[in-house]
């Protein structure tokens, strides 16, 4: 065989082996959490779990409900209270203001406050809400979120309306469309399921948040709908009730760390699914 | 010249249509320039648009064809940077007025692209959105206008059983006959085509050429194509440009058979462009 050829065969085979190796131990780690998890978790899983509420110190009985209700309520008003505002920051940046410099300064900005840690954002809106109100509160973590929430949706919203083709839009305003219309009639509808699916991964981002919960909503070991108080919710109720001495609390916190991920995993298929129908089109 | 009119005709691209009478002018285009920044892209343009005529614009890449037709229902205000100098009348309108309401001027003067545009929503709603845009018309008034305008679009026999179907599941063909009814729906006054045929195969090309001169006994029509067989068979006059200028305008018939520049000569016999 060729010399050259076949010593390119061998370089081949060996950085083949390496990229195989690299991916396989990746995934081994994600696998056995997965796996740790789902052991653990599963065992927990009952009834119990959604309708009682988390158990006083000592107690062998008890559920997730006001932490579950807390995280729901709290992830739903934050990601209600952030997408809109990411939506619109998005539009400006892809829509109205495209060619100012303003936008690549927010981009910039936005991008940093995507990778900057949580805990930084949970600190703050102690600092922000939780001082001033003088207490904890459901509504600091919802504002907390939100905060994470909105750099995620900013982004994909603008990068799915810059994908929909200036001839739609150009085609739009020949018929005469306001601009307004043509955003919302013409560029919205064109990356649907694409802004959804930008909703629904900042959903799985902030679903499983502790850190900016930690410092604003806290905990609560009561039922509690009052937004002004402190309130339950799964991730920090986990991270109490691993570190407690009690079995049943550690069993809790595992079955509560299942919910979070399955939840997460939804969202992430979901997600999936629209982006691939998007690509379909 | 002999030689030349013996190549086009056997080349087929001999206009069949009677040179008609002057028509009163639509549009008129005085000492218009414009500019891409510091580009200087059209110079010194003059020219009319006769009413209910056929106006075609050639001419090789990057001469001005469609930066002209852009000007004509102001497209160009898009985009920062852009901007001409002149006169541009649309009747008694000045187009180049900063005052003009701009989605009424595009009302008025409608535009079909190079590549069919249609609306990610049903072929229905395609052609209602844009009539909804100007008029409030009860629901059985509104299918017979988007039956209407379908027809016009010489789409109606191949959409009727499907019209909540989506835009987007057309052939390319049938999409730009879609966009051009669209265009019709909201009944402007000018329709401006830009390279309308040159992502369609030649069946949809021959469809649309015969729907564009259908159109012109009510609209007046500019065309910009790269296609002189197609300028020569639907328009009534053909203006030639080269580099951003205005080099040679008149008759269709006149253009193709007996051009007095010596670069339409030799654009039209494809020595150049």
């Amino acid at each position: 065989m060729n010399p050259i050829y076949s010593r390119r065969r061998r370089k081949d085979f060996v950085i083949r082996g390496l990229c195989i190796a690299a991916a396989a131990f990746g995934v081994t780690w994600l696998a056995l959490i997965l796996v740790t998890l789902f052991y653990n978790g599963v065992a927990g899983l009952n009834v119990q779990i959604f309708t009682e509420n988390t158990p006083p110190p000592g107690s062998t009985e008890g559920g997730l409900l006001n932490a579950i209700v807390g995280s729901l309520m709290m992830t739903v008003i934050g990601v209600g209270i952030g997408a809109p505002l990411g939506m619109f920051a998005g539009t400006y940046l892809a829509e109205y203001g495209r060619n100012d410099r303003l936008t690549s300064v927010i981009r910039f900005i936005n991008d940093i406050l995507l990778s900057a840690p949580s805990i930084i954002i949970g600190l703050f809106i102690y600092g922000a809400v939780v001082v001033p109100m003088r207490g904890f509160s459901a509504i600091a973590g919802c504002l907390a979120l939100a905060v994470i929430v909105i750099p995620v949706v900013l982004r994909t919203t603008e990068d799915m309306l810059l994908l929909v083709p200036n001839a739609l839009r150009e085609a739009a305003s020949a018929l005469g469309l306001p601009r307004s219309l043509v955003i919302k009639r013409i560029a919205y509808r064109s990356a649907r399921a694409g802004l959804i699916t930008g909703v629904l991964l900042a959903t799985a981002r902030v679903a499983g948040e502790t850190a900016p919960l930690l410092f604003t909503a806290l905990s609560n070991q009561f039922f509690s709908l009052d937004m002004t108080k402190t309130m339950a919710n799964l991730p920090v109720t986990i991270n109490n009730f691993v570190q407690s001495p009690y079995a049943y609390w550690k069993q809790l916190a595992w079955s509560g760390a299942l919910l979070i991920t399955l939840t997460v995993l939804a969202l992430n298929i979901g997600a999936r699914i629209l982006g691939a129908e998007r690509t379909a089109k | 010249m002999s030689d030349l009119s013996v190549s086009m005709s056997a080349s087929g691209g001999l206009p069949q249509t009677p040179v008609l009478p002057e028509a009163p002018p639509k549009v008129t285009v005085r000492n218009l320039n414009f500019y891409y920044g510091e580009h200087h892209a059209l110079k010194n343009i003059n020219l009319t648009l006769g009413t209910h005529r056929v106006t075609a614009f050639i001419g090789p890449s990057g001469c001005g064809k469609s930066t002209l037709l852009r000007i004509f229902n102001r497209m160009y205000d898009l985009y920062p940077g852009q901007r001409a100098t002149g006169q541009l009348m649309l009747d008694q309108t000045n187009i180049l007025d900063p005052r003009l309401d701009l989605n009424l001027l595009r009302a008025r003067v409608g535009m079909v692209f190079q590549k069919p545009t249609p609306f990610p929503m049903t072929i229905y709603e395609n052609i209602a959105f844009g009539i909804r845009l100007y008029e409030k018309i009860s629901k059985s008034e509104m299918d017979d206008r988007v039956e209407k305008a379908l027809r016009g679009g010489a789409l109606w026999n191949e959409v009727k059983d499907k019209l909540n179907a989506s835009g987007l599941s057309l052939s390319g063909g049938q999409q730009q006959r879609l966009c051009i009814a669209r265009t019709v729906a909201v009944r402007p006054e000018v329709i401006l085509f830009d390279e309308p045929c040159s992502a369609l195969d030649p069946i949809s090309t021959a469809k649309v050429e015969e729907l564009i001169q259908e159109l012109s006994e009510n609209y007046t029509i500019a065309i910009v194509t790269h296609n002189m067989q197609q300028a020569a068979r639907v328009s009534d006059k053909t203006a030639f440009m080269y580099l951003g200028e205005l080099i040679e305008f008149d008759d269709t018939s006149r253009i193709f058979t007996s051009p007095t520049d010596r670069r339409t000569q030799d654009y039209i016999t494809g020595r150049f462009g």
